[in-house]
């Protein structure tokens, strides 16, 4: 856990700057949270803390924001994201089987990262590319639009090449 | 100005096809043929409902090309480019593209929202303003009191396109009347009706639009700060409304004494978190605020008490696109367009099993099934139409009996079709209205915030009863319990997200009774879709 603290207070300060940067006041809590998520991954208790602290508002207040909103998540994800869209438009495309074909080809459960840490699935209402359906998020920018079962696993092998 | 010049489609849709890749190679294919002095490229919005490749467009010659690989960018460069001959295989024939009027009295598009997407490059204000941008600013600064800016709103009859059709005009009024010593105005782009897209497409192929809007807005009601508050999903949207706003202030179209004119009108961006419930007006301002996205009890209505406590006008993206172009045209000319009680245009996404999936913007009053079987194509694979979804996830489930009904805000109360946000989603005979009713109530029991109980609970009882049906073990008086929760849920909730859910539930309940029934001891689903009586059923996932 050394190098974690390290690394930790690190990311603390990189935290910290933005939180300055921004003259952060109560109503910039989301913003804050948003760029906390993407320094440290996920928003642990202490993060948390440190954020309701830092703004100078309750903790139960911030654990009550950040489980509010989908965005958020207070455990530690898949370093790839994978988000199944299963609004109605991919829904009645068929984004329920993908969703499926993910989680078999990965043996994982929803929300849960796979055990080398590299995936989790997730499934996300619409993305608004509903021309596309049935759509995949990869990480924050891929799309794959038009998807079937059978494009799955081509898609896990191009980011399992990204992490070598 | 180079002599040629060659548009493509960048919208979020084209990108998933491609297009960014296909811009990227037909640069390097002009810099290999060294065309690059002559060939101008302008990445720019959806240029209309096509799918089946990325649109490019080649002026002065006025040929548009559907684009699949970088093999059809390298011929268009090598044949039409370089030796002036169109390639024909790839041409796509303009009335594909651009609707024709086929027959006399028949619906034809009308572009007033979407006017410069498709036209303009969304990040360069200087065709913004070519295209009359920031004139309908000036004529309100410089013409028109505030009151006839409102006035003229008023006059025009334009409703909220967020989906609840709420005149624009009075809702500006409210907030004009009230007295305080900060008013705010609020864009809603937190466009989270499944379904739904055409926001997004708004604001990545002309944001300067809305923007206008809003400090003309401001301008009207006496506000001096805006939000727009976006989804934080829309990476595409965030960005070009933030240059866009970066580039309206370099301008003075933003920040203190607008134009000289006095007026200092300041905009901010602000991001989503992912919550559905947030495109409630109340509950949006509460995520502004930095707090959780819970709507508040009304009244008191956000003109009088909004953001932060103070006079608020929130409006959706599409209401306020509409905004620049009614007070540079005048009310009377909104008014030609569409039916007496909704004037104007609505933009419809087609998503579904429609051949062209994409967005179309037409006069209210246009009817599902000139949207599918005109705009749209038809279904894919000539498959029989069976159910449509009009409006959105909190709108209505019709059947074929119900496809010429003209969409307007009153086609829910006439004849039980919302127009809502604008969704037409086409559904062929593979579907089944029990599980695509689980799938609805899914979503809105994982969407439904938790603070009320009709709400809270009456999804969840929804869902149970429906994935129950799902697998085959409904009952006969399941069905008059999903009636009496969705009344219930109705009656009972405290903002619109609890009360919509009645709506698609006991659309889909009424027209399609017969497949409900048909679920009800039956050894197999009728319609093949849901999967009965296996020890492991589905994973079915909240959505």
């Amino acid at each position: 856990m050394q190098d974690v603290c390290t690394t930790g207070e690190r990311l603390f300060k990189e935290l910290d700057e933005y939180i300055k940067s921004i003259n952060a006041t109560p109503d910039k809590l989301i913003s804050v949270l948003q760029k906390a998520q993407e320094i440290f991954g996920y928003l642990s208790p202490q993060v948390q803390q440190y954020i309701a602290d830092a703004l100078n508002i309750p903790a139960s207040q911030v654990y009550g924001v950040v489980t509010f909103y989908n965005f958020f998540s207070t455990t530690p994800k898949g370093k790839v994201q994978i988000k199944v869209c299963l609004g109605t438009a991919c829904y009645v495309k068929g984004a329920d089987r993908v969703f499926e074909r993910f989680l078999e080809e990965l043996g994982v459960e929803p929300e849960k990262p796979t055990k080398d840490g590299q995936f989790s699935v997730h499934a996300v209402r619409c993305l608004g590319a509903c021309s596309m359906a049935p759509v995949v998020l990869v990480g924050e920018k891929d799309f794959y639009g038009r998807m079937k079962p059978d494009m799955v696993p081509r898609i896990i092998a191009k980011y399992r090449e990204v992490k070598s | 100005m180079k002599p040629i010049l060659v548009l493509v489609s960048v919208d979020s849709n084209s990108v998933l096809l491609g297009a960014k890749q296909f811009v990227n190679y037909l640069r390097e294919a002009l810099e290999k043929y060294n065309l690059k002095d002559s060939v101008d490229v302008l990445e720019t919005g959806s240029m209309g409902v096509y799918t089946q490749g990325v649109v490019m467009a080649v002026f002065p010659d006025d040929v548009y090309y559907s684009v699949r690989s970088v093999a059809d960018v390298e011929k268009i460069v090598s044949e039409h480019l370089l030796k002036g001959r169109p390639v024909l295989s790839l041409e796509i024939p303009r009335e594909r593209l651009k609707l024709v009027v086929e027959k006399e009295k028949v619906t034809e598009e009308v572009r007033i929202v979407l006017r410069n997407i498709g036209v303009i490059d969304p990040r360069s204000i200087d065709q913004y303003i070519a295209r009359d941008g920031y004139f309908a600013l000036h004529k309100a600064l410089f013409e028109m009191k505030p009151e006839q800016v409102i006035e003229t709103i008023k006059e025009s009859g334009l409703r909220g396109r967020g989906g609840a059709g709420f005149p624009t005009g009075l809702k500006w009024q409210f907030t004009a009347k009230a007295q305080a010593d900060q008013k705010y105005v609020v864009c809603n782009a937190d466009e989270g009706e499944p379904g739904t897209f055409k926001d997004r497409l708004i604001m990545e192929g002309d944001p300067h639009s809305v923007i206008e809007a809003m400090i003309i807005c401001g301008y009207a009601v006496g506000a001096t700060k805006g939000y727009i508050y976006i989804r934080g999903e829309y990476y595409g949207s965030v960005e070009n409304i933030q240059k866009a706003i970066k580039d309206a202030y370099d301008y003075g179209f933003l920040g203190e004494n607008i134009l000289g004119s006095g007026f200092s009108f300041d905009l901010t961006v602000r991001l989503g978190a992912g919550a559905y419930v947030c495109g409630e007006e109340t509950a949006l301002l509460e995520s502004i605020e930095g707090k959780s996205g819970r709507p508040r009890l009304k009244p008191p209505y956000p003109p009088t008490n909004g953001l932060f406590g103070k006079p608020t006008v929130i409006n959706n993206v599409e209401t306020f696109a509409n905004v620049p172009q009614i007070i540079l045209n005048g009310a009377n000319w909104f008014k030609q367009f569409g039916t007496q009680g909704s004037p104007g245009t609505k933009v419809f996404s087609l998503v579904g099993n429609v051949v062209r999936r994409g967005i179309v913007e037409v006069p209210m009053g246009v009817t599902v099934r000139e949207l599918i079987y005109k705009f749209g194509g038809g279904l894919v694979g000539g498959k029989q139409l069976y159910m449509v979804q009009t409006g959105g996830t909190a709108g209505t489930f019709i059947g074929v009996d119900k496809l010429d009904v003209p969409l307007h805000y009153e086609s829910f109360r006439d004849h039980g079709v919302s127009i809502g946000s604008g969704v037409i989603l086409a559904m062929d005979e593979d579907v089944c209205p029990v599980d695509v009713a689980l799938n609805t109530m899914e979503f809105f029991e994982h969407e439904s915030c938790g603070k009320c109980t009709p709400c809270r609970e009456g999804t969840r009882l929804a869902v149970e009863i429906l994935r129950r049906m799902s697998r085959g073990q409904g009952k006969r008086e399941d069905l008059d319990t999903l009636r009496q929760i969705a009344i219930t849920t109705q009656e009972a909730s405290l903002c619109g997200l609890g009360q919509s859910i009645n709506v698609p539930l006991l659309s889909i309940l009424d027209n399609f009774r017969e497949e409900f029934l048909a679920h009800i001891g039956a050894t197999a689903c009728p319609r093949g879709v849901c999967r009965f009586e296996k020890p492991v059923t589905k994973v079915k996932t909240r959505v």
